[in-house]
């Protein structure tokens, strides 16, 4: 299983690095949404892969039993997905803006900040 | 978008998602659920009544600016963390109580009011979000 | 209880929060943030005073006890940075209250200013490596609006830059922190420093030094990823653009300093190596780039990456005198940087442009707005007694004492540079008479608005060179225990951690 997540992370991340290469807005925001999921996936995989219950007390009892799954990458990934969920809407509105205020969306048309 | 189906069935929705929203909101303490996927369904259901009817008439269930919704709940989770520091314990240390109302025990805590932040926090984040894409489709049409 | 760590966070949060639901009422927002910066710097000094007393203070979130809670610490280091940012911040609502314009203050200019100061107090007084990384994506995304607020073409093409970069470095954090919390076990960053020196693979955690540095690297612009720095932080109004080059990117370098001296100490000779030759070509290529710039704004956002340079070489030096002359330097350089800013403002107020070329006059005009950037622009180049003179002097000691003298050469050459490009902005703008055909404004009200913040930070200036010796104190303190990551781990995890 980690193999597979491994291979899945790597395609994200080379998906993801590609997009951010291409010249147009969208795809560079397509580019860094990818990125980010790859970030979340190495995170939930690094931390291992466990097949067991969520680490909730049963009620009426007093401590875990058994084996649980560490909460701590997945409360790390919901923090990290709502991050990026977040700073993601807003790249899509300013990149909106930016192409009713340029007239593109063609990076290479906005370079009047370079040099 | 202009489909009787979907008008119908989303008036009934929102007010089935609300309940199931304050549903997820009050179990989160023990259970799976809490603020943050409550303020999501609520936020979800409103969208939902915003894509069957439009922006404006989604608009008339809000009691003020999102932005407003925002403030209150950043400043009830603030709340909910200072109240300890009254108490001259670290910040966020979580604070109990039993209520009895209606002849039940309530046993209410800063960890609900700290989530009840999150869900208000939550329903206006996502709902300036929906609201400043959607406005401009609309103005644009 | 020891709730002054949890204030200067919570105070921005209550303010900013605040400043919406009046949020039709831009007076009261005004005041509310005047009011709310006051008792920031209030709060700062009296922790700094703490700090320096009683030792480093730490506080555990929520009474879960390190390293399962999320601890907040305050360490020279940090209760320094914090002092400087009530003072900074402070400087520039006053200078925001006479410039902004009342399009950017009713559309929540003063709400993002607050969460912007809360991301930044959070990410230098937080003792958890995640937590971490969720201030600087607070202070980044109410920087991304700030940065776009107003939504001017230049704005926005900046922003894309910026938002794209950082973007970018914050996947590489992130990704790091999860690898490290897989390798270690654990995010409390005393905690950690007492894990990683004995894990299985070294060599991973040396790979992950670097994972971190790069982050750190692009969020702190420095070579050869700083391209964003000088795209973008010229574009939004003065303001913005003071506190952007004055303080954002010294939180990349702080978390750098403090992941470096904390963290990864495992294999020092390898990357403080890198480190510090990173540090070395930033400073030049950052002077080289300014030595070719006519636009007053953009001659400075270069400048910024040059002296982000020789912070990062001191902490490449990696010897007491060496990181406390990096302290001492980044509190000089927030000062004085932010001022030079402020001062593009006021003659952009004049003569409505930043182009050089078009600039003229003055200081015959005005000559002591002149005298005022000159106290700056020389404590920026290194002239004695301002306080830039001591920063440097310190640092090329501490190269000296361990022999690089390529690097203590590069650093004078590039004091030279520096020195050249700010007598440029003072020939072209303040010198040489007013070109034919530029406007001249009438400076309009509240000026004493502009003015006082940039006598204040000048005053500062000019303090710390000549009276040096307190403010070093405090410099060589927050480096001893910068150094000693010992005191900073029994703050944090008691008694245990002393073992």
């Amino acid at each position: 299983m980690e193999a597979l997540l491994a291979i899945v992370i790597g395609v994200l991340y080379a998906s993801g690095v590609y997009m951010l290469m291409r010249r147009s807005i969208v795809k560079l925001i397509i580019g860094l949404a990818l990125l980010a999921h790859g970030a979340s996936l190495l995170v939930f995989t690094a931390a291992g892969l466990t097949r067991a219950v969520p680490p909730v007390i049963p009620f009426g009892e007093k401590a875990i039993t058994g084996t649980v799954a560490d909460p701590l990458p997945q409360a790390l990934i919901l923090t990290a997905i709502v991050i990026s969920f977040g700073v993601q809407a807003f790249a899509m509105v300013l990149a909106y803006r930016a192409y009713q205020t340029v007239g593109t969306d063609d990076l290479d048309d906005m370079k009047a900040t370079d040099t | 978008m202009n489909s009787l189906i979907l008008r119908t069935a989303s008036r009934f929705l929102l007010i089935l998602l609300f309940q199931f929203s304050i549903f997820l909101l009050l179990r989160g303490h023990n259970d799976p659920g809490g603020g943050f996927v409550g303020g999501l369904v609520l936020a979800a259901a409103l969208t939902l009544y915003a894509i069957a009817y439009d922006v404006r008439s989604m608009r008339r269930f809000l009691p003020c600016r999102a932005q407003t919704i925002i403030a209150w709940g950043l400043l009830a989770a603030a709340l909910s963390g200072v109240w300890s520091m009254f108490k001259g314990q670290p910040f966020m240390t979580g604070q109990w109580a039993h209520v009895y109302i209606l002849g039940l025990d309530l046993h209410l805590g800063t960890p609900l009011l700290f989530d009840i932040g999150v869900y208000l926090t939550v329903v206006g984040v996502v709902l300036i979000v929906i609201m400043s894409l959607a406005e401009e489709v609309e103005e644009d049409d | 209880m020891n709730s002054l760590i949890v204030l200067p966070i919570l105070l921005p949060l209550l303010v900013g929060a605040s400043c919406v639901v009046v949020w039709r009422y831009v007076a009261a927002q005004r005041i509310l943030t005047l009011a709310g910066s006051i008792v920031y710097l209030a709060v700062a000094v009296v922790l700094l005073e703490r700090v320096a007393s009683e030792g480093i203070q730490a506080v555990q979130k929520g009474a879960w006890i390190a390293p399962f809670g999320i601890t907040l610490v305050a360490d020279m280091f940090s209760a320094v940075m914090v002092a400087t940012t009530g003072v900074v911040t402070l400087v520039i609502v006053v200078y925001s209250l006479g410039t902004m314009d009342r399009a950017r203050e009713a559309w929540g200019y003063y709400p993002l200013f607050n969460i912007l100061i809360m991301g930044v107090s959070g990410a230098f007084l937080t003792g958890d490596i995640f937590n971490l990384f969720v201030w600087f994506e607070v202070l980044l995304i109410s920087s991304f609006v700030l940065l776009a607020l107003g939504g001017e073409r230049a704005q926005l093409e900046g922003a894309i830059k910026y938002v794209t970069l950082n973007l970018v470095a914050s996947a590489f954090f992130l990704a790091a922190v999860g690898i490290l919390y897989a390798m270690a076990g654990s995010l409390n960053m005393a905690d950690l420093s007492q894990r990683l020196g004995d894990v299985a693979q070294p060599g991973l955690v040396t790979t992950l030094a670097i994972l971190f540095l790069v982050a750190f690297g692009i969020k702190g612009a420095i070579f050869p990823l700083f391209f964003w720095l000088p795209a973008s932080y010229h574009t939004p109004p003065v303001a913005v653009s003071a506190i952007f080059g004055g303080l954002l990117t010294k939180v990349g370098v702080y978390a750098l300093i403090r992941v470096f001296t904390l963290l990864f100490l495992n294999n020092v000779d390898y990357t403080h190596t890198i480190i510090l030759w990173a540090g070395g070509i930033t400073m030049v290529t950052g002077v080289l780039g300014a030595v070719a710039q006519y636009e007053f704004r953009r001659l400075l956002s270069f400048h910024i990456v040059s002296q982000i340079g020789y912070m990062v070489m001191g902490l490449g030096f990696f010897t007491p005198l060496a990181l406390a002359g990096t302290v001492f330097f980044i509190v000089h350089n927030i000062f004085v940087k932010t001022n030079l800013f402020l001062v593009s403002g006021v003659s952009h107020r004049l003569h409505g442009t930043y182009d050089l070329k078009k600039l003229g006059g003055l200081y015959r005009a005005h000559p002591w707005i002149g005298m005022l950037f000159l106290l700056s622009a020389l404590s920026l180049a290194g002239v004695p007694p301002l306080s830039g003179f001591f920063g440097k002097l310190v640092l090329i000691k501490a190269g000296l004492g361990i022999e690089q003298f390529v690097l203590v050469a590069a650093a004078l050459g590039v004091s030279l540079l520096t020195l050249f490009s700010m007598t440029k902005i003072w020939a072209e703008a303040f010198w040489k008479p007013l070109p034919d055909g530029t406007a001249v404004k009438a400076p309009g009200g509240g000026m004493a608005l502009l003015l006082g913040p940039i006598v204040t930070l000048a005053v500062l200036a000019v303090v710390m060179g000549v009276a040096a010796g307190p403010f070093f104190a405090l410099a060589q303190q927050a480096g001893e225990q910068l150094l000693n990551p010992e005191s900073y781990i029994r703050a944090v995890l008691g008694a245990r951690g002393g073992s």
